[in-house]
């Protein structure tokens, strides 16, 4: 298989990061592809927590709405909402928080909630969901999102879950359980964070992309690391597990 | 029979009143939208309309104009994208606008359950860093008087009227749910009036055989509706599957407010219930959604 879309280098990046026998929180859209595909190869051993109460899901087809059926066929438990939020979550057995967003900052801030004023909206997003709990708790969080000047703009337009809310990393001052976000996996590429200013640094390329199409990109001059690594195309039997089985009608990964 | 048990006409008409706090609760799982139905055909108006999902009943529910304010924590067609009903009122006032008074899921969460506690509010570790307070007076933060650690709060949410759709339940209204449970048990426990809906009517005896499975019990239900099939395209595991096709194409066939409309009129206004919904979708079609046979090892309540 030759060719391949961004869509499905991000999800086979994002699920290459999951360790078997983690606990994760799974978000809706990419990250619940990204965790399904990571179970289906290194991680079968992943326990997937989805917010609707299910816990040590083994869906037997993907889930599109984080409620579905096949969600609780099979699974571990079936808690209520009070419990995966209380006890799980702000209990602090979560390992990995994976979530999406319409526009992330240099701080991996996340705005899920509206494009433009708040009063008045000129797009109305969902909204927070369980994502503000899941930032602040999750030992970790990893962010799949489409890179653009948009999506990545110098200031977004809300703070929907709290990044490290700026470089003197707030986070520390508030008292929040969870480390952060470590990783924004892209159509460009992969970020972390640095150290000391907390903000996003490129590590990872993909084939075929440039420094310069990855600043174009973003909307600001983004730090880029010194030894700059090119990320592993999918395989073969990634883009088979993920156009097969996972998604085979191109809803997840439009 | 119990006098609680009544036709969904009955009980829309009786325990919905304009102006009312209402829930319907069910967390993409058990999704009364034949309560929904019911109250835009009744032409209820200005409710506070709360959910942690709005979903697709809630989106028609504000296309109808039905609805004041929308009490919610995660408003979107899951998987999929927008509500574009709420969109339209949102964003441009039609067919009116609403208010919004918004929350995360755990912020909705606790609410309900500082209401079944009938305590005036909860506190718990999340909204710090993030612009929600700021757009929402009714998140606040305290000291614990214990820690001196500082944590949010959320008031107590306490709605006029819940509606519970639920796979089964006897004549009180005793209703047991398996599955997916969301938050239905605080929903129910924190509003003044409770309306069971379920897929099918037991006798109590199949209630007391497995007592760990009610959710929510009769002493705190006003009227008992059997609705089989009343909350498609949501689920009722062993049921029913969900009509992933149908949340699909609800965000192509709404887009545009006469794709609503046409819908409201064909499926909503046009029919006078449920029965006659099941007959419009026709068998073939909810042949395709049966639920499959996975049942559950039964154990041993003997002593």
């Amino acid at each position: 298989m030759a060719g391949y879309t961004p869509s499905e280098m991000m999800v086979a990046r994002a699920a290459r990061e999951l360790r078997n026998g983690e606990v994760v929180f799974v978000g809706i859209g990419l990250p619940n592809v990204a965790c399904n595909l990571a179970r289906r190869l290194h991680a079968p051993g992943l326990v997937l927590i989805y917010e609707s109460g299910a816990v040590g899901c083994v869906p037997d087809r993907l889930p599109l709405s984080i409620g579905d059926p096949c969600l609780a066929t099979d699974s571990i438990s079936v808690c209520s909402m009070v419990e995966v939020f209380n006890y799980y979550l702000q209990g602090g057995l979560i390992d990995v928080g994976f979530l999406g967003g319409a526009q992330v900052d240099r701080f991996g801030n996340i705005n899920s909630t509206v494009i433009g004023d708040y009063d008045r909206p000129k797009v109305r997003l969902p909204g927070s969901g369980g994502a503000c709990e899941i930032a602040i708790h999750a030992k970790k969080v990893i962010m799949v999102l489409k890179q653009s000047p948009k999506s990545f703009p110098e200031r977004i337009d809300f703070v929907t879950s709290p990044g490290y809310i700026d470089k003197a990393n707030l986070r520390l001052k508030y008292g929040f359980p969870g480390k952060g976000p470590v990783l924004i996996i892209t159509n460009f590429g992969v970020y972390g964070f640095t150290r000391n200013t907390h903000e996003m640094i490129l590590r990872e390329i993909y084939p075929g992309v440039s420094v310069k199409d990855v600043k174009a990109n973003i909307g600001w001059d983004v730090k880029v690391g010194r030894q700059l690594a090119t990320t592993a195309p999918p395989t073969d039997e990634e883009l088979r597990i993920i156009r097969r089985e996972l998604d085979p009608r191109g809803i997840h990964l439009r | 029979m119990s006098g609680k048990v009544m036709t969904m006409t009955q009980a829309v008409r009786e325990f919905v009143r304009d102006g009312d706090t209402v829930v319907i609760e069910g967390f993409t799982h058990l999704i009364c939208f034949a309560a929904g139905h019911e109250i835009i055909r009744q032409k209820k108006r200005d409710l506070v309309a709360c959910r942690l999902t709005p979903d697709l009943i809630y989106d028609q529910m504000v296309a109808a104009g039905c609805v004041r304010k929308l009490v919610f924590s995660w408003a979107g067609n899951p998987g999929v994208g927008s509500l574009f009903g709420l969109r339209r009122a949102v964003e441009d006032g039609i067919p009116r606008k609403i208010e919004l008074e918004e929350y995360s899921h755990f912020g909705m969460v606790a609410r309900f359950v500082a209401g079944a506690s009938h305590l005036p509010f909860m506190h718990l570790k999340t909204f710090e860093g993030s612009d929600l307070p700021k757009k929402n007076k009714n998140i606040k933060f305290i000291r614990c008087p214990y820690t001196g650690k500082r944590f949010a709060t959320v008031p107590a949410l306490n709605p006029d009227v819940a509606i519970i759709h639920v796979q089964r339940a006897d004549a009180e209204g005793n209703a047991q749910i398996w599955g997916l449970m969301g938050v239905q048990r605080e929903a129910a426990f924190a509003s003044k009036k409770v309306v069971i809906v379920a897929e099918e009517l037991v006798p109590g005896e199949v209630i007391r055989a497995d007592p760990n499975r009610t959710i929510i019990p009769g002493l705190i239900v006003s009227a008992v509706v059997i609705e089989p099939f009343a909350a498609h395209p949501s689920y009722a595991l062993g049921y029913y599957d969900r009509d992933n096709d149908f949340y699909v194409e609800w965000a192509e066939m709404t887009k545009d407010k006469a794709g609503m409309d046409n819908y409201l009129d064909e499926w909503v206004y046009g029919l006078k219930g449920r029965k006659e919904y099941r007959e419009k979708l026709g068998a073939d079609y909810l042949k395709k959604l049966e639920a499959d046979n996975r049942p559950s090892g039964s154990v041993n309540y003997g002593f």
